[in-house]
Formats: C-alpha cells, structure tokens, sequence
C-alpha cells in the first residue's frame, strides 16, 4: 500500500514535492471512510433488517417488506429518517458530553474493523497483539454508554448507564478468560495467526480441539451477549423497565448511532468467536487461484459469522430478561470459575500435549454433531406438534 | 348463616347500637350506630362462628337528606355475607375508619372521601385517590355542580350539532 | 473507620417517578418510588388518571342507557361488565332471563376471559423481556376476537348483553367455529407452557416475588385468580353460582407454591394459564348442550325497577367484579358502584413493594393484571 502511494507521488499525482505526510493522511482518512461507510455501515444496517425478518418469522409476523425487495432496504430508509429528525437536547442534560456519547460507542463498534480478518489477505492491519487491541477497543463501548446514562440527566438513563457500566465490566472478565485459552495453544495474539492454525476441517477448529475450549467458546458466546446488551441480558436498555435505558432522552441521529453500534456489535461478537474457535475464514483449497480462495475465505467467514449473528437473535427472539442480581451472580459465580477452571485445563493439556491431540478432536467434534442433531430432533419434535394449518387460516 | 341471622346475632350482642334491620328483598342490611361500628366489625371480624374476614365493597350513597355508607362483609371460611350501614349527616359527615379491622377499606375509603364526601377518623392516609387534589367538592353528592372549568381547561364542550347550527345560521 | 467510610459512601434514596408514560404500567398507572440503587424501598402507587366517574354517568342516562358504559368499566374483558351491569338489574326486578340466553352469556364471557388471561400472559412475559410470547398471545387473543366480532359486531368494547338477556343469538355455523377454535387452544397452550412458562429464565424471574400469603389476600380483599393464587379455593361460578355455571362441570385451580413460595408471581401467572384451560372445558359443555328458545326475555323500555338495592357478584377475569346498584323507583339509578379487582389488587401494591427490585415491581403489576380503567373507572 505505501508503496503504492509513493509511485503515486513519484509520478507527479499530487503535484511536485507534496508534503508526504499529508498525502498518507489523506489516504488513510479516505480509505476509514470507504471502511466506515462502506462496510461497517451497512453491515449493521443489514444486520438490523435480518434481524427484523428473523423476529417476525418466529413471532408469526411478516416484518418489513415494503422498501425494497423483501424490504431489504428498509435500514436505508430507517435511517435516513433518523438523520432528518431533530436532534433534541435537553435542557437539564450536560450538553458536551450528551453529544459526545454516542461517537464513543461508535468508535468503539468501528475500530475493531481494522483487525477484522475476512481472509487471508483481506484484513486492514494484522496487528502482533490483534486480540488484544480488539477486546481493549470493544470495551470503549461501556464509557459511552455510561456517558450517555450521566449526561441524559434523567434517572431512568442513569440506571441504565449504571447497569450497562456493571455488566459490560463483569462479563469482561469471563470473556478475557475464554480467549486465553486460544493464545495458550497457538502462542500467538495475531488474528490472523490464530486462524493460520486452525484448518477448514471442523475438527481442526479450536472449538474441537479439547473439551476445556469447548466450555470456553460457549461461555464467550453468552459473555458476548452480555457484552452487546442482547437478551437475556439485554438490562441498560430494558425497555419494559427502564423505557429505554441510557437512550431514553436520545434521538434522531445519535439514537441511531447507538443502535448500530449494537447491531454492529454482534457482527463483532460474532466475528472474534469465529476467529478464535470456529476457524476464521479458513476454506478448502479448491482452487489456486489467490482470488478465488479469498472469495471463498471471504464467503467461509461470513458464513460463520452471520450464523453466530442468526443464533443471537434467536435467543433474543426466545429468552426472557434475567434479573440485574441473577445477572451478577451468573458471572462472579458460574462464569468466572468456569473460566478459570477452562485456562487452568487448557494450559495442562497443552502441557501434556504441545502439539495438540488430533483424537480428541475427532471426538469432541462427534460429541458436538450428537449435540447438534439432538437439538435439531427436539426443534423438529416442535414444529411438527404446533399445528401449521391453524396460523395458515386464522378463521379455519 | 344467612345474614337475617346474623343480624339477629348483632342485635342480641349490640341490643340498641344496631338501630335497625330492614328485610327488604333483595339483599336486607341492617342499620348501626356510627359510634360503635368499629366495635360491631371487629366483633364480625373476629369472632370464629362470624369469622367476616374480607371488606368486599365499602361505599357510600348521597340520600339527600342523609348520607350512608355501606359496608359489604364477607366470610371466606363459612361463605356468607353481611351488609351493614351508618347513617351520616349530610353536614360534615364523619366515621371512624375500619381500616385496623380490614386492611382493604384503606382505599375504599378514600374513594370515598374522594367521591362522596365522608371524613373517615384515623384513616392513615386520607387523600384524594381518583379525582385531582385541588378538585372542587364530590362529585357523586346530588348537589354537585360540575365547574365549567379546570384551570383553564373547559370540562364541557359544545355539542358539534349545535356548532354545526350556528355555523350554517352564519 | 467504619464512621468515615458512610461518610465518603453516603448513598441516597433516589424518587423515581414511574408513569404514567411508562411502558409497563398498564394504561396509565403511576407510581412515586423510593428507590435505593435497584432496590425498593417503597412504590407508592397514584391512580386516577383514567377516570371517567363511570359511577355518575350510570346517574345519568338510565338503566338501557348505561349498558354500553360499562364496557369501558373494564375494556379487556368488556363481557363480565356487561353481565354483572345486566345481572344486577335483572336481581332488581325479578326478570328471568331465559336459558338460550344464559348460555349465549356464558358462552361470550368465557371467551373473553381466554382472551384477557391470553393478555394478561402475553403482557407479563413482555415484561420480563421476552417479546414472542406476547406476540403468539396476541395471535391467539386475534381469532377470539373475530369470533367475538362475528357475535356482537365488535372487537373490544361488546355491549351484547341486554337487561334480560342478550342482544343477538349466535349467528349460524358460529358454533363449529367456536369449537374447531378450542380444539386449536389446548395444544396451542402447551406449546406456550413449552415457549415461556416453564423457561428456567422465568420461573426464576417470577417464583419466590412478592408472595402474598392467604391471610393478607382475604384482608386486602383481593379476588379472582390473584386470591386463588394464595390458595384459597374460592371461585364465585363456584361457591356462589350464578346465570348456568351450575350446568357444567370445571375445576377451580388454586396455586401450590410449586414453584417457589405460596402466591408468588409464578403462582399468579399460572392461575391464568389454568384458567384458560377450564373455560375452554366450560365452553366446550356450553356449546354442545345450548337449549332452544328466544335469546332475551321482555323488558319494557321504559324499565323501572322497584325501589331498592343490591350487590352481585360475578367472576370476572380480574376476579370477584361486585355491582351494588341503588334504585329509587325512577327510571334512573340512584347509586351504582362496581367494586373491582384491579382495584383491590393496587391497594396492595405498597405494601408488597418494599425491598424488591424495579424489575420485580414490573412483574408484580403485571402479574396482579392490574388494568388502570378497571381501577379508576
């Protein structure tokens, strides 16, 4: 890339003798601007369309499905609306730091992107500590959030902010513990490193490869959930409780920014357990081609992660709210062990076996199969119970 | 026990305090003496052949010469009913509460304060409940007159007929 | 030390005011809470904002007159109104009402008690966050709402029932309907049991919150499934049958503290979902047995009931409804007062909030079923 740039300005492009630095700035902000509107954007937007669809699928609605095919650009709609609306302060709130709230939380929901593995070569920058600035940059979101409960003036925000504070500092602690494990086995905090040592073949995946990151990847799932403000734990913006939490006093433009930086958050969610247990975009070798299999490698991420992104709004659609103390009590009392318990075991086994053990691959993924086929059998078991005719023809 | 019975049980145990009881069909209730209510509903209250353990309705009825209030007991443990009334004045009525018997006429009397107009005596926590707090006079006494407005918002409004009329007549 | 540490922690009571825009009071409902942190200290609830003094409108246009009134008295189960308005004017004067139409009566009440339990689950399972629940509800409470609207023309506010009856008998084929619509609710109700009822989540969120035990239920005089609740057996179709609930045969539930403590959240909230069950059980005997004959028995117009009073009860969906209605000869009622369970639900709101937390308060309204016209009338 740099060096692209400067046979750009060695050919004269920029005028003779630009300022260098100017020139790699402009650079930079363009192509954050390609990667912000271009990507994260409308990956949140689609994200909250699907999740819309998805909702009403399983509430035996129909969703939106008017603006656009299937109503596929309703986001675009939606938000566009958001931006002509009034941007209203109030009178009481602390009006700098009411207007700063919500870029803290976008900033944290965008700047994961630039270590966003998507492929082999597709990824912005492949850090030496990509794991690290991830989860270090995820968590700005707690300060905005927090912000935006203080500033709001408003007691029912401040509650929010507060609970949001609370759950979002616990839940790091599970999740910090459940991405240990994977730099145990691999020695590695590069995304990208982390992927390069996983295969396609699901039983090469982290996920597999012995039951201690089994339990680490479910509990990151659910700790995840508890990060993004999802239901089950969805209590800063519990809208039967709080109204709407840290956002009640919020509108317009800034009330959208926080509601994409959530959708975004679960494309996030999604992609770092993706990337630590389910294999990253690794994809068979089908072609030799470079271009290819990065589409593939692409295609194989998304796929994985948009699953993860499915499941969540699954739960969502299904689960109640747990309580703020049963929320608590579920971290520092079940997670945080189990978390422990999880590094302190994988650290054995890599002990015992440095170079890991392919049998216990094969068997834990046949576990999982077992697993999976026996939720699907239960599903089914449902479906078929619930009589169809009935929703097809409301009045028989 | 049917309340005729019952009535004949207060009046030997009350003799004179319960003034009067009246057979009318449907329900017949008998009549007491606002001064030993209190004590009438705890012996109701308490007693274990009596056993009235739930207040179901307490409510009170501008006569226009006088005002009642009516206390509809219940037992739970023998399944039979009692109605009891006090005579008030139409001046300044005033009861003792019997909220330390039934803890359920805490807000059914203050629908009443709110609404008829009886001051009940050692209610713990006597205020308006349905109407406004600065809200002028009963609104369920006879003689209520409805204030043609609220702080300046109008409680009535002009029937669109007649509107319609007078526009057209213009 | 333990001196300067209250002094730098100094931790304030904070007001909230909760309503009457709150999502989760039901109508508009507000309650003054005292709250310290998450913790409640006390909720003291104010009503009366949906007051419409129903009671001197009844003053006002007659006996025929009132009967659309009360629909309003409490517009989710609009039918139990109707009945108990009808009712007490029949009691008045001595009408008899015939048995076709006491079993239309029932018939149109027992689906609107499914209608509002189905309501009343669906609203408190979105107050716990769980927003399908509420939906599937709704589209349950959607279909009984068309065959209720096939019945009387009128999806909420029904005004079917007449002093002496009902309006119309029911409109051909509408009883095929109704039955094909029971054989659909009671594998729907498990597949809800399956949904949200017994979700880990919830029971945790609903059992062991605000228990009221059986003595505090009879003293604050609650009613309906909220007293059934604490286990007290008592059901007025029951224990003081009215209109042709003696015809058919039905269990009352009564809560056993399964879950947690006896009469808790949990308690309450499975009462509904009982319910539901034994009124389609009633419907089903009503529909096959009904009885031929005219649907309304002759009341003049221009109706006068003796000079009077007298209090009826009927079971209604938020409980044990009393009309106490006064007459004073004329054609006008001189005192009308419906005693409600929403009611009396509210009045024990205070005393039940102390030290839960405001998600729990939530749960405990909706699990009262407390609705705000039903109190404020």
């Amino acid at each position: 890339m740099q060096s692209w740039i400067d046979s750009l300005i060695a050919a004269g492009d920029f005028g003779k003798n630009p300022p260098r630095d100017l020139v790699y700035a402009l650079f930079i902000f363009g192509l954050s601007a390609v990667v912000f509107l271009g990507v994260a954007f409308p990956f949140a937007g689609i994200v909250s369309w699907v999740e819309r669809r998805v909702w009403a699928r399983i509430q035996s609605r129909v969703g939106p499905n008017r603006v656009g095919p299937n109503g596929s650009l309703q986001w675009l709609a939606d938000g566009l609306k958001h931006v002509f609306k009034e941007d209203i302060i109030p009178d009481e709130a602390d009006a700098r730091l009411f207007k700063l709230a919500p870029y803290v939380v976008v900033l944290g929901f965008v700047l994961p992107w630039a270590v966003m593995p998507f492929s082999s070569a597709l990824i912005l920058a492949d850090l030496n500590v990509g794991i690290l600035y991830f989860t270090a940059i995820t968590a700005l979101t707690v300060v905005g959030v927090l912000m935006a409960g203080w500033a709001s003036d408003n007691k029912w925000s401040l509650i929010g902010g507060i609970r949001s504070a609370a759950q979002i500092v616990s839940y790091e602690i599970p999740a910090g513990m459940s991405i240990f494990p994977v730099v145990l086995i691999t020695g590695t905090l590069s995304m990208q490193g982390i992927i390069r040592a996983q295969a396609w073949e699901p039983y090469h995946w982290f996920l597999f490869s012995n039951p201690f990151c089994f339990v680490a990847a479910i509990v990151l799932y659910m700790s995840a959930l508890a990060e993004g403000n999802r239901t089950p734990f969805d209590l800063p913006e519990a809208e039967s409780e709080l109204v709407a939490g840290f956002a009640t006093e919020y509108s317009g433009m800034r009330y959208l920014l926080f509601f994409f930086a959530e959708w975004g958050n679960m494309f996030i969610a999604g992609a770092l357990i993706t990337t630590l247990y389910l294999g990253g975009w690794q994809a068979p070798r089908l072609s030799s081609s470079p271009v290819v299999m990065n589409v593939l490698e692409l295609l194989s991420f998304n796929v994985k992660v948009l699953f993860l992104v499915f499941t969540s709004m699954w739960v969502r659609a299904t689960l109640p709210r747990v309580r703020i103390d049963q929320m608590m009590s579920l971290c520092w009392k079940f997670f945080v062990p189990v978390a422990f318990i999880n590094l302190i075991g994988t650290a054995l086994w890599v002990a015992i076996w440095p170079g890991g053990n392919p049998v216990a691959g094969y068997v834990m993924f046949a576990l999982g199969l077992a697993i999976a086929v026996l939720f699907i059998r239960r599903v089914m078991y449902y479906l078929k119970r619930s009589r169809m005719e009935m929703y097809l023809h409301p009045t028989i | 026990m049917e309340p005729l019975q019952i009535y004949e049980r207060l009046k030997e145990r009350f003799g004179e305090r319960v003034l009067e009881t009246v057979e009318k069909k449907p329900d017949p209730f008998a009549v007491v003496d606002p001064g030993a209510l209190v004590e009438i509903c705890r012996y109701l209250c308490d007693g274990p052949e009596l056993a009235m353990d739930c207040l179901s309705n307490e409510t009170g009825v501008d006569y226009k010469d006088h005002i009642e209030v009516v206390y509809h007991l219940f037992s739970y443990r023998h399944r039979h009913g009692a109605v009891l009334k006090v005579k008030l004045p139409r001046e300044n009525p005033q009861v003792a509460t019997v909220e330390g018997v039934w803890k359920s006429a805490n807000w059914m009397e203050r629908e009443i304060f709110d609404l008829v107009g009886v001051n009940f005596e050692g209610h713990s926590d006597l205020r308006r409940i349905l109407m406004p707090e600065d809200w002028p006079g009963h609104p369920l006494r006879k003689d209520f007159v409805e204030p043609q407005e609220y702080h300046g918002i109008a409680t009535v409004r002009e029937s669109p007929i007649v509107r319609l009329d007078r526009q057209k007549k213009k | 030390m333990s001196g300067t540490a209250e002094q730098t922690l100094r931790a304030e009571e904070m007001t909230l005011n909760m309503g009457p825009q709150h999502p989760s009071t039901h109508g508009v409902l507000r309650f003054v809470i005292r709250a310290d942190g998450e913790v409640l200290r006390e909720a003291v609830p104010d009503v009366g904002y949906l007051h419409r003094s129903i009671e001197k409108i009844a003053e006002k246009v007659g006996y025929h007159g009132f009967m659309p009134y009360t629909d309003r008295v409490d517009y989710v189960c609009a039918m139990f109104t109707n009945q108990g308005w009808g009712m007490a004017c029949e009691k008045l004067a001595g009408i008899e009402v015939p048995r076709r139409g006491e079993y239309c009566r029932v018939i149109a009440a027992e689906f609107n008690r499914i209608a509002s339990h189905l309501l009343t689950v669906g609203v408190l399972g979105m107050d716990i966050g769980a927003m399908t629940p509420f939906l599937h509800a709704l589209r349950e409470r959607e279909m009984i709402n068309d065959l209720i609207e096939e019945l009387c023309g009128a999806r909420l506010t029904f005004n079917y029932m007449r002093i002496g009856g009902v309006a119309w008998d029911l409109p051909p084929g509408w009883r095929e309907k109704a039955l094909a619509y029971l054989e659909h609710l009671d594998p729907i109700l498990d597949e809800y049991n399956a949904l949200i009822s017994y979700n880990k989540i919830c029971i945790q969120r609903l059992a062991n919150v605000a228990p009221i035990s059986r003595e505090d239920a009879i003293n604050y005089n609650l009613a309906g499934p909220n007293l059934r609740a604490c286990g007290v057996k008592w059901d007025v179709r029951k224990d003081l049958p009215y209109s042709v609930y003696p015809d058919f045969e039905f269990d009352v539930p009564i809560g056993h503290g399964q879950w947690g403590t006896l009469g808790d959240s949990m308690d309450r909230y499975m009462m509904r979902i009982y319910e539901m069950k034994e009124s389609a059980k009633i419907l089903r005997q009503a529909l096959t047995r009904m009885p031929d004959g005219p649907v309304l028995a002759k009341v003049v117009r221009n109706f006068r009931p003796l000079a009077g009073e007298c209090q009826v009860r009927v079971e209604s969906a938020r409980g044990d409804q009393g009309w106490y209605v006064v007459s004073d000869g004329s054609g006008y009622p001189w005192r009308v007062h419906v005693r409600t369970g929403s009611f009396a639900a509210m009045g024990i709101i205070q005393k039940l909030s102390r030290g839960l937390m405001i998600a729990d308060l939530v749960v405990l309204i909706a699990s009262l079923d407390v609705i705000a016209p039903e109190i404020d009338r």
